[in-house]
């Protein structure tokens, strides 16, 4: 850590980089720690996000009717173009890592511009959602209005959905509660991860992966690639598996 | 010089854009394909479908974008260890629930 980038102080202090860690053996056993810890804390945010998932699935059994109509006001469209966004700015990220590993700095500067790009389209198109969401008045607790379950109005081209008896369309509230609540904890970890991305682009802009101490770099992929994982769940939960009921 | 020698024997696996692209594009398809698969009348399999080609997409996204394949057996195993208590709390969770109006039907 204070030594100089190649250092053989002694006979018995073997050559490593400046960056390894005097309390590890091995540069490999370094990367293995941190990969370690990285995934330890992924795992708590599986259970953080699974306890949400786990709401879901036990309200969408009980109000079932509720859930399905609730899951037909989003727009299938968006929810899919936001998925490949999503997949795209993973792939850049990997890219990313790639990059650093094999130490080109430009590449690495190139994915990490991309993944920001994806990640803000991503976090424009939920907003344009949620705005809709607000204009429709189906935001609970803020701007909530049951009656359009109640009497839906046809969409052009379209028959009316039946409607919901008032106690059920109340319940509607509870689906939209989950839906802002997931969708609102995973834009959250993605805008936490646009502002590692800046801090890393900065970085990287200055050369300080050059000299393959990327540690950092690796764990905000894993990160990254798992606020992807939790969306691949969010969205055919959300928005496709009522489509027909 | 035996620990350096280590380092270099223990080199990270690096997974090649190739591959990274090639996942990239069999995501891109699972999304059209669960979306098309939304479209379909299958009754109470919408949802094994859809869910069946969500888990598929997450293991991709483990096992090649987040390195698990190239992994020790120790990052496989913690993987695993968190996959199994996840299972073991939504399944218990999901049990309570189901059974607790059993016999009052």
């Amino acid at each position: 850590m204070d030594s100089p980038t190649v250092a053989l102080h002694e006979s018995t202090h073997s050559e490593h980089p400046s960056y390894q860690r005097h309390h590890f053996v091995t540069m490999a056993q370094q990367r293995e720690s941190a990969s370690f810890g990285m995934w330890l804390f992924l795992l708590t945010e599986i259970m953080f996000f699974g306890g949400m998932f786990t709401a879901y699935l036990i309200y969408r059994n009980w109000y079932y009717p509720a859930f399905v109509a609730g899951s037909h006001t989003l727009s299938i469209v968006l929810g899919t173009t936001n998925t490949a966004v999503l997949i795209t700015s993973s792939f850049t990220m990997a890219m990313g890592v790639w990059c650093a590993e094999t130490r080109r700095r430009g590449g690495l500067i190139l994915s990490i511009i991309l993944t920001l790009i994806l990640g803000l389209a991503f976090l424009g198109i939920k907003s344009v959602e949620y705005h809709e969401k607000w204009v429709q008045h189906h935001v609970p607790g803020l701007r909530f209005d049951a009656m359009s379950f109640v009497h839906p109005k046809a969409e052009p081209g379209q028959p009316a959905e039946p409607g919901l008896p008032l106690d059920m369309a109340q319940h509607t509230e509870v689906y939209f509660s989950l839906y802002f609540a997931m969708t609102g904890m995973h834009a959250l970890h993605m805008i936490i991860g646009m502002g590692l991305l800046i801090f890393m682009l900065i970085k990287a802009i200055r050369g300080a992966y050059d000299n393959g101490n990327i540690t950092f770099i690796e764990n905000f992929g894993l990160y990254w690639h798992f606020v992807d994982i939790v969306w691949i769940f969010l969205f055919p939960l959300l928005y496709l598996i009522s489509r027909h009921q | 010089m035996s620990e350096l020698e280590a380092n270099h024997a223990e080199e990270p696996h690096i997974v090649s854009p190739k591959i990274y692209a090639m996942i990239a594009a069999t995501l891109l398809i699972c999304t059209g394909l669960t979306v098309a698969a939304s479209y379909l009348e299958l009754g109470p399999w919408n949802a094994v479908v859809a869910l069946g080609i969500a888990v598929f997409k997450a293991t991709l996204v483990v096992l090649f974008f987040m390195h698990i394949k190239y992994s020790s057996n120790l990052m496989k195993l913690t993987v695993g260890a968190g996959l199994f208590t996840f299972l073991a709390l939504v399944g218990m969770s999901m049990s309570d629930y189901i059974s607790r109006a059993w016999g009052s039907f």
